[in-house]
């Protein structure tokens, strides 16, 4: 057996007006983790997708050496036939069916009478799951348990397709640090057992520490090829982004005025199960000028926090007092929040804030609308809305040669431009910003990052809600942080420090009182 | 809610930007580009046309084209209200029972009662409008699916309009009533060979359709929007001052102007507006595209959706007079099946079965569809079994000639 399972070999795959892959060459040595990165757009999803034989031998040119013969997968059937397993980002399972249901979807264990056996689906199902370190009934519906789970039953499903080279787009994106480091033991774990890894990551810290060997994509090139003992943070962010990038987080002058919202005793109940506490008596204010970050780990509260806020957008029963400039308003609705000057970036653009079947300028103007309308029978002026969104486009670097493309059209960091730009439009003194870095690379960061600079010197006041300490530490004046639903702490930024607010943030509502 | 995968856009640039884009700016890459990609079921429809009037010489005849106005206009004003259920994501499959229930309502105070023919169209449209609205409050505010809220409603509005009934027709109405959907405008200008009001009308329509053409033409450009070259621009304008006085001369040569046109172009003009133009036509697309997102922008999505159903309601009222009036007389069983001819002509018209999509120019289009098609099988005397054998093949090969064009050309609909 030759040292090396793979080789892509000069690969090139063009879509109509454009080229995705350019010439890209690949070697991954037998038993090694291999990571891939690149900005969001750069071809590292295309290249995967060509491996697999998502994109059939034919559409693309080049050769691929696998196991020492050139493979011609048609299909992604021929490819798992040979032992390559790809687990997408976005988790390919069937919510209502069970574990072990889902570990053999499409490779169900047959009785004699071709019938399907339970006993053998079950016992197999779990004796997978403890490889993987699924501690779980396999007759638990997918449904039911965490997205950490659910990428451990991904797991065991390639194990049970006899994976020899398994290969993850960004597994750890929707993962808290617990189940991030679970699955990076895994990761180890399958190495020591012969089992060859690619994974695509945006997380160069994690990257550097699980890979051996880490590749640079950028626009479709392979940039290079480096032992993860070489790579430092600069290096690779220099690769990616094909310019030095001195600073992560853009400078910017502190003009903290008064304060502009204030949130008092604020409880909510969860929504559909009546005496759940989800945010507990949480006070907090946020002063013009000033970037106000929230810490906290999934499940804190954050998210829900943020929406209750928001026009009572989450829970039921919700208590509490807010006041803007010193009085006291009522958020009763979303329409309510927005005349009163809040806005709420949403974290998951594609659930909450894109309509997908439509284009730039629509979505832009979206929560604006009314701004565009007349009076009289709501005529909306056309002509003018595209002005607007034109504005936008510029002012915030949307990057499509017009407002009249469909938003899919977009690359990420673009689609959450466009969401930005449609609460910018609504012209907010308090805009909440939740996870607004999630999934965009790093260049896209810095322009997000740049926008809240630019929020705040107009004297506006912003929130961030982010799960990454270290951009929430860059951009923030003061933190609060957030465990089980209550603030635990509040902290000036030139006294926080990553371990003492993952204190704060483990903090226990028990040990508070 | 399942989002569908975004694939890694393969996008690094401005330059290589994925949509199609005029080649050259010629007209035919124009033409290609705007006309069969964005009109191919218009391109459809004038080949259909076309191939009936080669097929029976009768079609384009003054009297068949006067026909067509008549038997069919309730079709088109239910897929008014049916393209903004379904553009909301929801359907309304009681539209059929709510048109016998309205012109049976009609019908006992006309009729039975012998009050004035007006009374009883404000009533059905009035109990058209109160049935939407019963509708609209289980699906808006109690959040039950509309295709079962109105599955409920096909029974229960088919049921009362028997018991209203009393299971039996009642007619004639007679009248002014039988005259909204039988009466014509003719003779104000004279004329012997064909009437000289008719075409006078239409070319008054025609000069204003020209003129906001290019009006709406100037604000673009004003703007530095795209705009079709001029050339092609002045062909699109003859084109359809040719086709619609032809249709004025033919039918002019016949009874005159009927009334239910008049009545159907102030709809289409009123919701085609509705729809395009105003903050609530956005709020519909805005649902229906992505109904959190609605929410999370302030959309008001209960009362959009309310005012929705309350509307399908009055329209299913207003094509219950239009259908009675034109039956002179209220059936128990009249409109079995208008909701699916309703609905088939959104799809056929490019709506979208999961909501977001669809315009009402192309659900008339599919109403017209549906129209000639029935109308020249009935010219041709195809056989009761055959007729909608051959409709239902129609709508799904309509949709997949829709679904193919739209992926040949590589557009997100």
């Amino acid at each position: 057996m030759s040292d090396t399972i793979l080789e892509m070999r000069s690969i090139t795959k063009t879509f109509p007006g454009v080229v995705a892959l350019d010439d890209v060459t690949l070697t991954v040595r037998r038993g090694e983790i291999h990571a891939i990165c690149g900005e969001n757009g750069a071809g590292k999803s295309t290249l995967m997708k060509v491996l697999s034989g998502v994109h059939p031998y034919g559409t693309y040119e080049g050769q691929i050496v696998y196991e020492g013969e050139e493979a011609r997968f048609h299909s992604i059937t021929d490819s798992e036939h040979e032992g390559i397993v790809i687990i997408h980002q976005e988790l390919a399972l069937s919510p209502f069916l069970s574990i072990a249901e889902n570990i053999f979807l499409g490779n169900e264990r047959y009785t004699k009478t071709h019938l399907i056996d339970w006993n053998r689906t079950n016992a197999e199902a779990q004796e997978l799951m403890d490889r993987v370190g699924l501690v779980e009934n396999p007759t638990t519906p997918i449904s039911t348990v965490g997205v950490g789970k659910q990428q451990l039953v991904e797991i065991a499903k390639a194990l049970s397709k006899s994976v020899k080279l398994l290969i993850l787009d960004e597994p750890t994106a929707a993962l808290n640090d617990n189940d991030s480091e679970h699955l990076l033991g895994l990761l180890r774990n399958l190495k020591a057992e012969g089992i060859t890894c690619i994974m695509i990551s945006h997380k160069l810290s994690e990257l550097m520490d699980v890979a051996d060997t880490i590749t640079v994509i950028r626009d479709g090139h392979t940039i290079e090829s480096m032992p993860a003992a070489d790579a430092t943070q600069e290096r690779l962010i220099k690769d990616m982004v094909g310019r030095e990038m001195s600073q992560r987080y853009p400078p910017r002058e502190r003009h903290i005025g008064d304060e502009l919202f204030r949130v008092e005793d604020w409880t909510v109940y969860h929504p559909t199960q009546p005496g759940r506490v989800m945010i507990d008596h949480a006070n907090l204010n946020v002063r013009a000028g000033e970037v106000v970050g929230i810490a906290g780990l999934m499940g804190a509260g954050r998210t829900e926090l943020a929406m209750s806020l928001f026009g009572h957008s989450y829970g039921a029963h919700i208590t509490g007092r807010t006041y803007i400039r010193g009085d006291e308003v009522h958020l009763d609705t979303v329409d309510d929040a927005i005349h009163h000057g809040v806005a709420y970036v949403s974290e998951d653009r594609k659930r909450y804030g894109l309509n997908l079947l439509t284009d730039i300028k629509t979505n832009t103007t979206s929560a604006g609308l009314y701004k565009l309308t007349s009076k009289l029978f709501g005529f909306v002026n056309g002509n003018e809305e595209i002005k607007v969104a034109e504005e936008y486009r510029s002012k915030l670097g949307i990057k499509t040669p017009t407002v009249m493309a469909a938003v899919t059209k977009l690359s990420g960091g673009n689609q959450q431009k466009v969401v930005v730009a449609k609460w910018l439009y609504t012209d907010p003194d308090i805009l909440i910003l939740d996870e607004p870095t999630r999934g965009i690379d790093v260049g896209a960061k810095y322009e997000i990052y740049t926008i809240i600079n630019a929020m705040v010197a107009q004297g506006k006041a912003v929130i961030v809600i982010s799960s990454e300490l270290p951009e929430i530490m860059g951009i923030s004046d003061r933190i609060y942080t957030l465990s089980f639903g209550a603030i635990t702490g509040e902290v000036p930024i030139a006294e926080a420090t990553q371990e003492n607010l993952m204190e704060l943030m483990t903090k226990e509502k028990e040990t508070l009182k | 809610m399942t989002v569908p995968r975004d694939a890694e856009p393969a996008l690094i640039d401005d330059e290589a930007f994925l949509i199609p884009q005029p080649k050259g700016g010629s007209i035919w890459a124009y033409l290609l580009e705007n006309v069969l990609r964005r009109n191919g079921i218009l391109v459809a429809f004038i080949v259909i046309i076309v191939a009936l009037s080669i097929w029976q010489n009768m079609f384009l005849s003054p009297s068949n084209l006067t026909n067509l106005v008549l038997q069919y206009s309730y079709i088109l004003v239910l897929a008014l209200g049916m393209l903004m259920v379904i553009v909301l994501a929801q359907i309304d499959l009681s539209v059929g029972s709510v048109v016998a229930f309205t012109g049976a309502v009609a019908a006992v105070l006309v009729v039975r009662m012998g009050l004035p023919w007006w009374v009883g169209v404000l009533a059905a449209i009035l109990s058209g409008t109160l049935v939407g609205a019963w509708q609209g409050f289980w699906v808006a505010i109690v959040g039950i699916p509309g295709f079962v809220v109105t599955l409920g409603g096909q029974l229960i509005f088919r049921g009362l309009a028997q018991l209203t009934l009393n299971y039996v027709s009642l007619s004639p109405f007679g009248g002014a009533y039988y005259g909204i959907s039988n009466g014509f405008i003719k003779g104000w200008f004279g004329g012997t060979s064909f009437d000289v009001f008719t075409v006078v009308v239409f070319a008054v329509a025609v000069v204003g359709y020209a003129v906001s053409a290019w009006r709406s033409r100037m604000a673009r450009i004003k703007y530095q929007q795209s705009v079709a070259p001029l050339p092609l621009f002045v062909l699109q304008v003859v084109l359809v001052a040719a086709v619609a006085l032809f249709f004025a001369w033919r039918i002019s040569q016949n009874r005159g102007l009927p009334v239910i046109l008049i009545i159907l172009a102030v709809f289409i003009m009123v919701y085609g507006v509705v729809m395009a133009r105003t903050s609530f036509g956005r709020g519909i697309y805005a649902i229906g595209g992505n109904l959190l997102a609605a929410q999370l922008s302030g959309v008001k999505t209960k009362a959009i959706t309310f005012w929705t159903f309350v509307n399908m309601g009055f329209l299913a009222g207003v094509a219950g007079v239009i259908y009675s009036a034109r039956m002179n007389s209220a059936q128990p069983a009249a409109g079995v099946g208008m909701e699916l001819d309703a609905i088939a002509a959104c799809f056929i018209g490019g709506a979208s079965t999961t909501g977001g999509i669809g315009r009402i120019a192309g659900a008339m289009v599919g109403g017209l569809i549906m129209a000639v098609i029935s109308n020249g099988m009935q010219l041709a005397g195809v056989s009761q079994g055959l007729q909608p054998v051959i409709k239902g093949l129609i709508l799904t090969l309509a949709v997949a000639f829709d679904l193919w064009n739209k992926r040949r050309t590589s557009v997100a609909a």
